[in-house]
């Protein structure tokens, strides 16, 4: 229970990374890429590698290929569609080749945040730590690249670059996170907290602290109900983070209403 | 690549014997453009004729396929782009926009939102913007890189009339404070003919320049725009020979 609560601080960097994904790429692109973890888990088995490797390496090549793909005149929606489906699909019918090993298919596509021990806490450390570097050295050309190409090239920065370094990032966020909230909902964990934020916030740096705090919450507060209610954590703190984003929606919206109101 | 003509080299930008394909399209094909200190320079052309390609040519934004452009050592470019599109999930503040990528002094952000026309926004939210509160905040982002060269690429499209000229009058005064040259596409054929030193007319090649009444008289130019323009146009000589002759 400790260790999974320690966890809780990896919510930072994968929030900070989600304040740019709710904005920059489409959401199918965290799908993508989450999904294709599962396809990492298979190989990493059958390859008898570290499971983090396996789905970092297929995570990172995941991400590049549509990076890669974008802005050639494919559909994204179909290409990113095709792409992340598939990526579940294969890795589904890899694991179930995988003769002689059996694993929980439920831990890796809901997460098992209580099977987190100390090895992976320093991996998740490792990886949020590494995240969170990224971020900091490369976040005003990241904000300008995401507003608009045409202005960050003005400013003489590559947007592509740019993307590179948000595909990585999201791909170590995907590949840390994997063992906690399972392939399904890693993406839930991306967008909720965020757009939860959104409504208080006038910078996006502001929208990325409370977005990390918004997360905290929700794991911390998650874990201790799913202990309690004994129901599955992943879920139980993805569904607490909902309930966060429906409560700062409905505030937000009646004070609005009020104001108009009264004015 | 050898070059027919070699840059010239008194200019602050020169193209020369550009052409960008997409795809199987010839969008530009030997296109040859030089940009003086504190010249201004109008591309005009209809839709689809390459104007925002060029452009985007020049900021870095699209690499050519064939020709080049040079831009002479230690310019700096500002850049005003055609209505920009901010995602309005990502919070930001006028002040942290033109903060983008780099920050820069109080000082210097008071002192090009002020000659922006835009000082009283610097708190305000980029998505509670209008239109021409928009693009004077773009403009003001621009004159932050204290720029050699200003380009514009429609800057006033979506503006009704007073916001054209008002905003056109800061790119006047700009102009002179900072002593840049100016480039600019634009479909206010009012305003090229007013302030143009130099008029390119674009279709893929550039098919006539000059100053602008050279421009407005060519034939070329009027087969691309129509009738109307070409009255329009034909009416501001007129007028104006009519004031020189009062004078």
């Amino acid at each position: 229970m400790a260790c999974a609560v320690r966890r809780g601080a990896g919510g930072d960097g994968g929030c900070s990374v989600g304040v740019f994904r709710g904005v920059a790429a489409h959401g199918l692109l965290r799908d993508a890429t989450a999904h294709a973890a599962i396809l990492g888990v298979a190989l990493a088995l059958l390859l008898n590698v570290s499971i983090f490797l396996g789905v970092l390496t297929v995570a990172l090549v995941m991400a590049g290929c549509v990076s890669l793909l974008s802005g050639r005149g494919y559909a994204m929606d179909t290409l990113l569609g095709v792409m992340a489906h598939s990526a579940l699909a294969v890795g589904l019918v890899a694991v179930s080749f995988l003769a002689g090993v059996r694993i929980d298919l439920n831990a890796y596509l809901f997460g098992d945040i209580l099977a987190v021990g100390k090895s992976d806490l320093w991996i998740i450390g490792g990886g949020v730590l590494l995240v969170l570097i990224l971020l900091f050295w490369r976040w005003s050309s990241l904000l300008t690249a995401t507003l608009s190409d045409e202005l960050a090239h003005a400013s003489g920065l590559h947007p592509r670059r740019e993307q590179l370094v948000l595909t990585l990032a999201l791909a170590l966020v995907v590949a840390v996170a994997l063992k906690v909230v399972g392939v399904l909902l890693i993406a839930a964990l991306l967008i909720i907290p965020a757009a939860t934020a959104r409504p208080f916030c006038r910078t996006p740096e502001v929208m990325a602290m409370v977005a990390a705090g918004v997360a905290m919450l929700a794991v911390t507060v998650g874990l201790r109900a799913a202990y309690v209610m004994d129901t599955p954590t992943g879920p139980t703190i993805v569904t607490l983070a909902a309930v966060l984003f429906t409560l700062a929606t409905v505030t937000t919206q009646s004070w609005r209403f009020l104001r108009q109101r009264i004015q | 690549m050898r070059l027919a003509h070699p840059p010239d080299s008194d200019a602050i930008l020169s193209v020369r014997q550009l052409g960008v394909r997409f795809g199987g399209q010839q969008i530009l094909e030997n296109i040859n453009l030089d940009l003086y200190r504190q010249q201004v320079v109008t591309l005009i052309g209809p839709n689809g004729s390459g104007k925002s390609t060029l452009v985007k040519t020049l900021i870095g934004a699209v690499t050519p396929t064939s020709g080049q452009v040079t831009i002479a050592p230690q310019q700096r470019i500002g850049y005003v782009p055609q209505r920009l599109h901010l995602d309005p999930t990502l919070p930001m503040t006028v002040k942290r926009f033109i903060n983008l990528p780099r920050r820069h002094s109080s000082r210097d952000l008071h002192k090009a939102l002020e000659d922006a026309g835009a000082e009283a926004l610097i708190h305000a939210a980029m998505s509670e913007l209008s239109g021409g509160q928009f693009q004077r905040v773009l403009l003001a982002r621009a004159l932050l890189a204290k720029p050699d060269i200003l380009i514009l690429d429609e800057a006033t499209q979506g503006l009704d009339h007073r916001g054209t000229a008002a905003f056109y009058q800061h790119i006047e005064s700009v102009r002179h404070t900072y002593g840049c040259a100016v480039l600019m596409v634009s479909h206010d054929l009012h305003v090229v003919m007013r302030t143009a030193d130099h008029v390119l007319c674009l279709n893929r090649v550039i098919c006539c320049e000059g100053e602008p009444e050279h421009v407005a008289s060519s034939p070329h130019y009027q087969a691309l725009f129509g009738d109307q323009t070409a009255q329009t146009l034909a009416l501001y000589r007129h007028h104006h020979q009519e004031a020189a002759n009062v004078g």
